[in-house]
């Protein structure tokens, strides 16, 4: 894969990326582009490489092939991880965690008090006041989530990646979240979010991508998320085929691999146009 | 009755010592407190014995010389503690474990040295410390040790806090995550060979975990954890040196239980899950 013209500010283009661990992907040859000002829903099954492409974006996964060209630096992405990826045992108030948000203007040493102001404002827009001082390992769920997403609003990032935003959250904490989604994308930021509730996407995010460990459509969430795109995204959604053979891709300086040697059993390569450039406007509509 | 002055005031090895302890009773715990919430408890342990060897090399090179075993000790242990974290950066072992081959491999040389040369009783004076011993410039290395520990926790406190919480989300704001961590590592090593001066390499872990641990019982945040497990060292080291005095105790081990004693009274009668608070059982409050 050779760099065509350089990606737009703002945008993120995927160019034939491929992520995973230990040579398996998880993510498969997934072209396309974020459009700054998206706000776009990562659909799919369990296992469908969701969180690992968002983790792939923020460059917490190496890829293993392709390419990510993004149209702003990478630390300027905000990160959303699933609740049991923080230590909640830790003693931290919630004031402290949300001021964690602040770090790209207070760095390791400046004063937080001029920005206190900032803090208070956050926890309020999420419904927490009054909270400030309570330990973090005291919240329930619904009430640490909205405690990350202050942290988000004082991170301030053009760029929003959330994993499972709405996992274990009650309906009104959800819809106080969405309401909060909803300003950012009017602002004009750029949102990206791992979700499983259909009804949710179709409700509330104007563009998809299905991911099947393969991208099965991309584009407008009505077409996507098409009976045929989610019964094909299941069927694609296999195990982990420990004897899979080297993915032979147009990749020249790989071997090939045997014909039928494992290749086919699940493992359907009928992406492979795909790695041809694909005009812009494809993403408009499903793949 | 007793005066617990008398020995200080008498003697000036006694005021040596109590001045050794308590430099380290303002740097160890508060190094012991982020190792507690870390969950890396166990990890000092492991490293006190890395420091053998090299303390061992000391010990063969220049006899029973407190600087030069010091400076073997901080040698081996930083050593220990990076090849640890580069196996385990670089390779799929985790941290603990990789700490557990290459501690096992130091403090199998340091047993082969030291035996290789000296008697039972210079192995006892290394295993169990010299506290009575402290000479002018074994003074100054622990009231440095204590000064470079409170400045270098000062500097990196609030990453080392993100890190210890949320490192994902410090990785993806800032570069500062594994300098960190390593700086932390750092001090580890520093306190615990300067623990091995005053209590010996069996013992350094005593005075740096049981205050900390203890703490956790009487506070809940973090800015008053780090006071309470001074308080408690000091009081420790103080009654320690103290008993040992009167009752013609080894110095090392009498600090260790008199901070042992200290902790299990926390854990009796501690505020915050203390037993027998769990056993009166306080009416709980209405909201």
């Amino acid at each position: 894969m050779t760099a065509r013209t350089p990606v737009a500010a703002g945008d993120i283009r995927l160019d034939g990326l491929t992520l995973g661990y230990d040579r398996h992907p998880a993510v498969h040859h997934l072209d396309g582009t974020i459009h700054r000002g998206d706000l776009l829903a990562l659909v799919g099954p369990n296992g469908a490489g969701k969180s690992t492409l968002l983790k792939g974006l923020i460059g917490e996964i190496p890829s293993l092939d392709g390419q990510i060209h993004r149209g702003m630096p990478a630390r300027t992405l905000a990160y959303l991880p699933q609740a049991d990826e923080i230590d909640r045992s830790f003693p931290l108030s919630v004031l402290d965690l949300a001021s964690m948000g602040l770090w790209r203007r207070s760095g390791a040493w400046r004063s937080l008090l001029g920005h206190r102001g900032a803090v208070l404002k956050a926890l309020d827009a999420v419904g927490l006041s009054g909270f400030e001082a309570r330990p973090i390992g005291t919240l329930s769920g619904g009430q640490f989530q909205r405690a990350l997403f202050a942290r988000l609003i004082l991170q301030d990032a053009q760029v929003l990646l959330l994993d499972e935003p709405f996992t274990g959250v009650d309906a009104r904490t959800t819809a106080d979240l969405i309401a909060l989604i909803r300003t950012w994308h009017v602002e004009g930021r750029t949102i990206v979010a791992a979700l499983h509730d259909l009804a949710q996407v179709r409700a509330y995010f104007p563009k998809t991508l299905l991911l099947a460990r393969e991208p099965v459509a991309w584009g407008a969430t009505a077409s996507v998320l098409s009976p045929q795109n989610l019964a094909r995204a299941t069927r694609l959604s296999e195990a982990w085929d420990e004897d899979a053979a080297i993915c032979a891709h147009d990749h020249a300086q790989v071997a090939p691999a045997p014909d039928g040697s494992g290749h086919d059993d699940g493992h359907d390569h009928t992406h492979g146009h795909h790695h041809r450039p694909a005009p812009p406007e494809q993403h408009e509509t499903a793949a | 009755m007793i005066d617990p002055f008398a020995p200080f005031v008498e003697f000036g090895f006694m005021r040596r010592a109590l001045v050794g302890c308590l430099a380290l009773s303002i740097s160890a715990p508060p190094v012991g407190v982020f190792l507690m919430l870390r969950r890396m408890s166990l990890m000092s342990e492991a490293m006190s014995h890395a420091i053998l060897p090299g303390a061992a090399v000391g010990f063969l090179v220049a006899g029973l010389s407190l600087p030069a075993m010091t400076l073997g000790g901080l040698v081996a242990g930083l050593a220990v503690a990076l090849l640890a974290g580069l196996v385990t950066r670089s390779t799929v072992i985790r941290e603990d474990a990789s700490l557990a081959a290459f501690y096992l491999i130091s403090l199998a040389a340091g047993v082969l040295l030291v035996s290789m040369r000296g008697s039972q009783i210079d192995l006892l004076h290394i295993l169990f410390g010299t506290v009575l011993a402290l000479d002018d410039p074994a003074l100054l290395l622990l009231g440095g040790i204590a000064t470079a520990t409170l400045f270098g926790l000062a500097l990196i406190y609030r990453p080392l806090v993100m890190e210890c919480v949320d490192p994902l989300f410090l990785r993806t704001v800032s570069r500062s995550g594994g300098p960190v961590h390593y700086a932390f590592l750092g001090l580890v090593v520093m306190n615990l060979v300067g623990g091995f001066q005053a209590l010996g390499t069996l013992l350094a872990v005593g005075l740096m975990l049981l205050p900390a641990i203890a703490a956790r019982f009487w506070a809940r945040g973090l800015g008053t954890l780090i006071p309470a497990s001074m308080l408690i060292a000091v009081v420790a080291s103080f009654s320690g040196l103290s008993l040992s005095y009167h009752l013609d105790l080894p110095t090392g081990p009498a600090i260790v239980l008199a901070a042992g004693a200290l902790y299990l009274v926390s854990m009796l009668a501690g505020p915050r899950g203390g037993l027998l608070y769990r056993l009166v059982k306080p009416r709980h409050l209405e909201a």
